[in-house]
């Protein structure tokens, strides 16, 4: 087997000076009839060419996303990775080192760690952020029980343009944490009273912007009428990119800043691994979940860094920590911060308003199509449009021409009367022919 | 000596003295600043064409205070990034016996899978039916965890071991909840030598923690176990083998015990790899365990994530399982996102752990790992592991101490401080020491049932040959540190890119990001 260095001669001398046998001496605490006598009915050994032909025909039946026009986002978009991303990332001192416990011998992943957390405290208009979470969906279950610990309340209040899979995580541990949690409707034009939902009983309020329908939210009042009743507001996005171009929810008051940060850097995967950023005021940092890495110097007075504030973390606190975090996406923390260094703020503001152009243009032509009502007022990159017909049946129907026209809001939200309503993502990457296709196919559907 | 273009072949002169530079590097080792103090908000690395006119939709919310991103060239940033790199310690580099974290080679097959557009470039929100080979994959992957662990569902979305834990903790509750129990089985016992993350995660979801002390052999008691364990136990988690590098010996017993007082058994299954196709925790009596694929199936552990935590589950929590999961139908594999839906299909989803479906990213490198050791190459590699960290132990026992003992180990070997007693020389001086000889320390500190802890998990992925020079090093350390040798240690590290870091200083005046330079103010008048 190409990656076991032992020899059969290997194994028995050092059987040999260990003092036993044979090697299921080794094994003797295994109670003897739970030791396994033979192989188990799985396939044997593979070459690495065997390997490749299998995976390679399971990958085949996938369509991608470079293949055709493609317009799914609804919080994980398809962006432009410069090739010198991911490069860098399969470096191996940075794809094989572990988390920086020995910061002497780690300062490489500890300074991208420490430009990360100023990339991210930068962008989002915060003081502090921490070394990232799973995604932006775990880390805003992990706000929302950092705002219950801050406020020693109980009660979130989710606006209903928040992305429903994030509520669910977020209901999910909450149900089990004995917190409690009010979801208000979908709210597909952001109409919603979210500020009627606040008294002195809630913890936090938990705002999307751009929400799950792509529409800006105005997060100030919302924020003035937490802070009225001694809430926090907890404000979260999905498209990093936005924040490029619209004002951040810092500026705009918000107490705990939570992401997805997949867009920049990160490849579509699926669904993961993403990489979940996450900001607040310096006054909350010990109550923060997460790794942080701080500044600090060596024996000689040269600056270095290390893992800090780790007297919140299970490693040290056991059941008294913030949060049972122990990995977070190093990686894609990695590709995150190499790609911002990259565009920078010049081209991130480019980015974002190629971005938001192309919406406009998209939005533009769909307005004028018959039967098509455009949604959003106000939009980033990704637009809401009311069809005529099944939103589910017209994306199979196109995505069998080869077209991926977004996703049908009754997969988010089944049983909520949004059966004909479409989110669409508009990114650099779309064109205007595959708008134009996006849009005839779509008139011919309906 | 000259060569024939008058091109010195052999050192000229005395090469003991060492010169200061003029620019503070020393050859590759490069002193690196931060992009914030290299690059410019004017600069950037990528070039994008200005968008067609158009009329912005962004209401009263465009953006007019500056971000303050610094910007590189595309050659900057690589030179940069490079530069960092060069100042890690990676599998790649050397011998990295990191107790508990199994650091085994990565194979760049693995890589190369991943990026598979068929697997990288898809939507986890596209039409099912375009991603029939991503479902497949993830039901393979499903399947060969399945049958390791003789368990009999998998939850996959887990985003990393401690997701897992808590992920197989929510199982445990919502199980408990069905039976009507929950405002008695409120307690999760957990011995003295796990992972501080199973603690913390039972506390995340208000159960109590109850501590079950390890006996004198560094295993955990069954009978202490019964005495703990009744009415208002939840579950009891346990990792094994445990974190001493001890296989519970008594495990079936332990299992019987919680299962007796109506508890379940989740087993932390950090150290799976040491018994994969030697013993399946299914035939232990779990009722969860997470696995780390970062750990047992060789997925990068990338400083530190992403990691990915699928948890098997038995036969009584399986209904459990979030969503989504994976179900067969006549059409293909349909992906179960919806709660309501999957009650349809007969199952009681306690709810979700993450947006989408997981880390398939992950999932694609572990399952390639899988394929090409097949069944009897993983059989293997868990007992290589064991093997070479018993090899360690043979020949270390007699310099350094052994707290449980010198008899059989896991995967792993566990020394204690008692050896460097009144030397002047503690477990964190002799993991800096190693640094210095170029290796990367082992787990220090843990388990914290044992003094000053040494952890030393060498994994299948090293040659004898490699053992051997690891042996030989750490002898001549421990003798040395013996010998009263104390400076060796006591300043390591010498050689590293820094210095030993001040850690009390950067707890006690965080500074968490980079601040512009304050311009220095004209001296009073």
């Amino acid at each position: 087997m190409r990656y076991l260095p032992l020899s059969a001669d290997d194994r028995s001398d050092m059987l040999a000076r260990v003092g036993v046998d044979h090697i299921d001496k080794l094994f003797a605490d295994i109670p003897h009839d739970k030791l396994l006598d033979k192989v188990l009915p799985l396939p044997l050994s593979k070459s690495e060419l065997e390997v490749e032909r299998i995976l390679s025909k399971m990958a085949a039946r996938n369509k991608s996303a470079s293949s055709g026009p493609f317009f799914v986002g609804a919080g994980a978009y398809k962006h432009h990775v410069p090739a010198t991303v991911d490069h860098l990332i399969q470096r191996s001192e940075f794809l094989t080192s572990y988390t920086p416990y020995q910061p002497e011998i780690a300062q490489g992943t500890l300074q991208y760690l420490f430009e990360f957390q100023t990339q991210v405290a930068a962008l989002t208009g915060m003081d502090v952020a921490n070394a990232s979470m799973y995604d932006g969906s775990t880390g805003t279950g992990e706000a929302v029980l950092m705002a219950h610990r801050i406020t020693k309340r109980n009660k979130a209040v989710l606006s209903g343009g928040l992305h429903p899979h994030y509520g669910d995580v977020v209901r999910t541990l909450s149900e089990m944490a004995n917190a409690e949690v009010v979801t208000l409707k979908p709210d597909l034009r952001a109409k919603e009273d979210l500020i009627a939902a606040i008294d002195d009983t809630v913890s936090c309020v938990v705002v999307q912007s751009p929400d799950v329908f792509g529409t800006l939210h105005d997060l100030k009042p919302i924020a003035d009428a937490c802070h009225a009743k001694g809430a926090l507001l907890i404000a979260v996005f999905t498209e990093v990119v936005s924040l490029g171009l619209v004002a951040s929810p810092g500026e705009q008051g918000a107490d705990i800043v939570v992401g997805e940060g997949q867009s920049i850097g990160n490849a579509l995967n699926f669904g993961g691994p993403y990489v979940g950023l996450f900001a607040t005021k310096t006054q909350y940092v010990r109550n923060m979940p997460g790794r942080l890495c701080g500044e600090t110097v060596d024996a000689e007075g040269k600056r270095g860094f290390v893992l800090t504030l780790s007297t919140r973390e299970q490693h040290i606190r056991r059941e008294k920590a913030t949060s049972n975090i122990c990995t977070n996406s190093g990686l894609c923390t990695l590709a995150f911060t190499i790609h911002m260094s990259l565009l920078g703020e010049k081209g991130l503001r480019a980015l974002a308003e190629v971005n938001h152009a192309n919406a406009v243009m998209l939005a533009d032509k769909l307005a004028k199509l018959p039967h098509v009502e455009v949604i959003n007022e106000q939009f980033f990159n990704e637009i809401s449009i009311r069809l005529k017909g099944d939103a589910t049946k017209i994306v199979d129907r196109l995505a069998h021409h080869g077209i991926m026209a977004g996703v049908p809001a009754a997969r988010l939200f089944p049983d909520q009367g949004l059966d004909d309503v479409l989110i669409i993502a508009n990114t650099e990457v779309n064109t205007d022919e595959d708008r134009d296709a996006l849009v005839a196919a779509l008139k011919e559907a309906m | 000596m000259l060569n024939r273009q008058g091109r010195p072949t052999t050192p000229s002169h005395d090469t003991t003295v060492v010169h200061k530079t003029f620019t503070g590097n020393k050859a590759l080792q490069q002193i690196e600043p931060l992009i914030f103090e290299i690059g410019s908000t004017d600069q950037t690395g990528v070039d994008i064409d200005a968008p067609a006119p158009h009329h912005k939709k962004l209401g009263k919310f465009e953006r007019k205070s500056p971000i303050g991103l610094p910007g590189l060239s595309e050659p900057e940033t690589m030179r940069h990034y490079v530069r960092l790199s060069q100042k890690n310690y990676g599998i790649d580099t050397g011998l990295f016996p990191l107790g508990s974290c199994t650091m085994k080679h990565n194979p760049r097959l693995n890589e190369k899978m991943a990026r598979l557009p068929g697997f990288s470039d898809v939507h986890p929100l596209q039409p099912q039916a375009t991603v029939q080979g991503a479902l497949e994959l993830m039901d393979t992957l499903a399947h060969w965890l399945v049958t390791l662990t003789g368990m009999d569902a998998v939850a996959m979305s887990p985003k990393a071991g401690a997701h897992g834990e808590l992920c197989g903790l929510m199982a445990i509750k919502a199980a408990i909840i069905a039976r009507g129990e929950e405002a008695t089985r409120k307690v999760v016992l957990v011995p003295d030598s796990a992972h501080g993350t199973n603690p913390a995660t039972a506390a995340l979801i208000h159960f109590e923690v109850r501590s079950v002390p390890v006996r004198e052999d560094g295993t955990v008691d069954p009978h202490v176990v019964a005495s703990l364990a009744g009415p208002d136990t939840a579950a009891i988690m346990l990792t094994n083998p445990n974190t001493c590098g001890l296989f519970e010996k008594d495990v079936v017993a332990i299992a019987e015990a919680i299962h007796k007082a109506g508890g379940y058994f989740y087993a932390d299954g950090a150290n799976f790899n040491a018994i994969v196709g030697k013993a399946r925790p299914g035939d232990l009596g779990v009722d969860a365990m997470h696995i780390n694929l970062h750990k047992t199936f060789s997925t990068p552990h990338g400083g530190g994530g992403p990691g990915s935590g699928p948890v098997v589950l038995s036969e009584r929590l399986a209904p459990f399982a979030p969503v989504p999961f994976i179900r067969k139908t006549d059409e293909g594999l349909q992906l179960v996102e919806d709660e309501a839906e999957a009650t349809n299909h007969g199952a009681h989803p306690f709810g979700r752990m993450t947006a989408f479906h997981g880390q398939m990213g992950m999932y694609v490198r572990a399952l390639s790992y899988m394929l090409s050791h097949g069944a009897d190459g993983m059989k293997q590699a868990s007992e290589d592991a064991v093997l070479n960290a018993n090899y360690v132990r043979a020949c270390l026992a007699d310099l350094m101490s052994l707290p449980f003992g010198n008899k059989p180990c896991m995967h792993e070997v566990l020394f204690d401080d008692t050896w460097l007693k009144d030397t002047g020389v503690s477990t964190l001086d002799f993991a800096k020491a190693m640094i210095d000889e170029g290796y990367h320390p082992m787990t220090m500190y843990f388990p914290l049932v044992v003094h000053g802890a040494m952890l030393i998990e060498p994994t299948e992925s090293e040659s004898r040959a490699s053992l051997d020079l690891f042996i030989a090093t750490l002898r001549d350390l421990a003798i040395a540190a013996k010998r009263g040798d104390t400076e060796r240690f006591t300043g390591a590290p010498y050689h590293a890119p820094l210095r030993r870091l001040d850690e009390t200083r950067a707890a006690r005046s965080p500074v968490l990001k980079w601040t512009p330079p304050q311009p220095i103010l004209e001296a009073a008048e």
